[in-house]
């Protein structure tokens, strides 16, 4: 039985010199079968196996994880979520995710640090002022909070900014309140230790090798601690979903892409929102302990290195002077990457394959971290009831050949462009 | 990573955009059906391995090339002139 946390505990252990704590999760051994298997335990994958227990009552379920629970694209996010999308497909799923994460952390008992302290993307030109007045809109009658601000009210909130840059001055900005930060390894923590409460078996350094038909049915899955038998079989494996999906013949719309993130030595509070520069690929906060946490473009090309390179930590940079010149005095202290999944229109899928019994959950490009909850909610959907939530039907396999895509930035099937 | 133009010599990877993994030759679009085009427009190349693509040098000699790259160490086996490549069909 799970220990709960609150106040109490705390102040229990605090006087008992911290030996009551019990560990978060078990580590069982894979069973022979499963109702579910998910493989990938990541956030999506973990997050999918709790709301299998909790709002599906399915808790025969394993989540196979090749590392360790984390080690993926969950803790390597710069932990920005937000709702501010302007396609139709995209508003209500992204929506659904926020209101989830405000309920998170009661839900799954798990400090999990989410914080609102607002997203604001900055316009540098009229134009693209016009393009925020519009996203703003569609995200109002969509019942989201969006709020259009001029210069001054931008400069109310971070005056530090380079107001009067002679190529990208700044006019104003596109503000989400509600949007934030969450700290990323607590959700994998807490979602992880509330499946595990539920009966939920975490299945640690044990790869998938191989996903076993029987005819068109998926029956088990190969794995390097032997074969697990299973009913149903999800798959939220991130930057590796080309190759997992392949090994039952599958092949996705989506390449592997590296992106990168960066962290600065440990500061007093300095910023105390998200802010996104409008005229390059670059977007900063501030961690509770003090490292300013930014990022940029995907590196550009196919990779499954998981980490990057020099021409866009320099962009990067470039990008941080051009916002912020005080940003030059800082020192850079870590850099690393992660491998994600490129979608042909950048958005996700979560579908079923055409495999009886196999999902998918894939292409979640740069911005599946906010997704994680709704992703989580909805995929367990899907495979608990074989019909797709309501919020999640524009994310089908099929949207590619049938021309329903859903291209936030227009770019078309380019996928180092989205 | 450098880049080998086959032209210009060893160069910074900044002075090339990248299309992506070599498809197979374009399907005429007047005469194939939803699923050829399907197939030849989104399921693209996306090998943990070797893997053959596309390169363009933009700020060099403007020529596409195709190298043969492992995108797991993003060593580089070999640049082409895709002009002199050979048609898969
Ligand atoms: C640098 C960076 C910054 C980002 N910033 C943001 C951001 O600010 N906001 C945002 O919303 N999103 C952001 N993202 C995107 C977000 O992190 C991902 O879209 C999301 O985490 C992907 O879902 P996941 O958590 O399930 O992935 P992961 O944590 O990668 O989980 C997939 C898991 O599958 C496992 N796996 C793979 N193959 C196998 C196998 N064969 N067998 C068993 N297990 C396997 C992996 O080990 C991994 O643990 C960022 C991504 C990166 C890399
Ligand atoms: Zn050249």
């Amino acid at each position: 039985m799970m220990t709960r946390y609150s106040i109490f505990s705390v102040v229990k252990n605090a006087l008992t010199g911290q030996r009551g704590w019990q560990p978060a999760w078990r580590d069982p051994a894979p069973k022979p079968a499963y109702d579910v298997i998910i493989v990938g335990g990541g956030g999506h994958g973990l997050a999918t196996a709790y709301y299998l227990a909790s709002q599906h009552g399915i808790t025969n379920v394993a989540v196979i994880e090749k590392g360790y629970l984390g080690s993926g694209n969950v803790g390597r996010n710069t932990t920005i979520i937000r709702s501010n999308y302007l396609l139709p497909g995209n508003t209500p799923f992204y929506e659904w995710s926020l209101k989830l994460w405000e309920g998170l952390e009661q839900d799954i008992n798990y400090n999990a640090m989410v914080s609102q302290r607002g997203v604001l993307n900055l316009c540098h030109s009229d134009a693209q002022r016009d393009a925020y007045a519009r996203r703003g809109n569609a995200m109002r009658f969509a019942g989201v909070d969006a709020e259009l601000l001029d210069r001054e009210q931008v400069r109310e909130m971070v005056p530090f900014l380079d107001f009067e840059n002679g190529r990208f001055p700044i006019r104003g900005g596109l503000l989400q309140r509600r949007g934030g930060s969450v700290r990323h390894d607590a959700v994998a923590w807490g979602y992880a230790r509330a499946a595990d409460a539920r009966g939920v078996d975490l299945i640690q350094n044990c790869e998938v090798t191989g996903l076993r038909r029987e005819g068109n049915r998926i029956v088990g899955v190969e794995t390097t601690r032997g074969y697990i038998g299973a009913k149903k079989v999800g798959l939220a494996v991130a930057g590796n979903s080309g190759r997992v999906a392949g090994m039952a013949g599958l092949t996705l719309p989506i390449e592997t892409h590296v992106l990168q993130a960066f962290v600065s030595e440990a500061l007093k509070p300095l910023i105390d929102t998200v802010v996104t520069f409008g005229a390059g690929h670059f977007y900063i906060s501030q961690s509770d302990k003090g490292g300013l946490v930014f990022g940029g473009d995907i590196d550009g090309y196919n990779s499954y290195a998981q980490r990057g390179n020099m021409p866009i930590i320099e962009d990067v940079a470039e990008c941080a002077m051009a916002l912020w010149p005080a940003i030059g005095r800082v020192r850079m202290l870590r850099q690393w990457g992660g491998v994600m999944d490129m979608s042909m229109d950048g958005s996700p899928i979560i579908d079923h394959t055409g495999i009886d019994g196999l999902y998918l959950n894939a292409g979640w490009c740069y911005g599946g971290f906010k997704a994680t909850p709704a992703s989580g909610w909805c995929f367990a959907h899907l495979i608990a009831r074989d019909q797709p939530h309501e919020v999640a039907t524009a994310y089908r396999l099929d949207r590619f050949a049938t021309g329903r895509l859903i291209d936030e930035k227009g770019a078309g099937a380019q996928p180092n462009l989205h | 990573m450098r880049i080998t133009c086959p032209y210009c010599g060893e160069r910074d990877v900044r002075e090339f955009s990248y299309l992506g993994g070599e498809p197979g030759p374009r399907p005429e679009g007047r005469d194939a059906d939803i699923e050829t085009m399907f197939e030849h427009v989104y399921q693209r190349p996306n090998p943990a391995g070797p893997i053959r693509e596309y390169w363009y040098h933009a700020a060099g000699c403007h020529s596409w090339l195709i190298a043969e790259r492992d995108t797991r160490t993003h060593a580089i086996a070999a640049v082409t002139a895709a002009a002199d490549r050979e048609v898969r069909s």
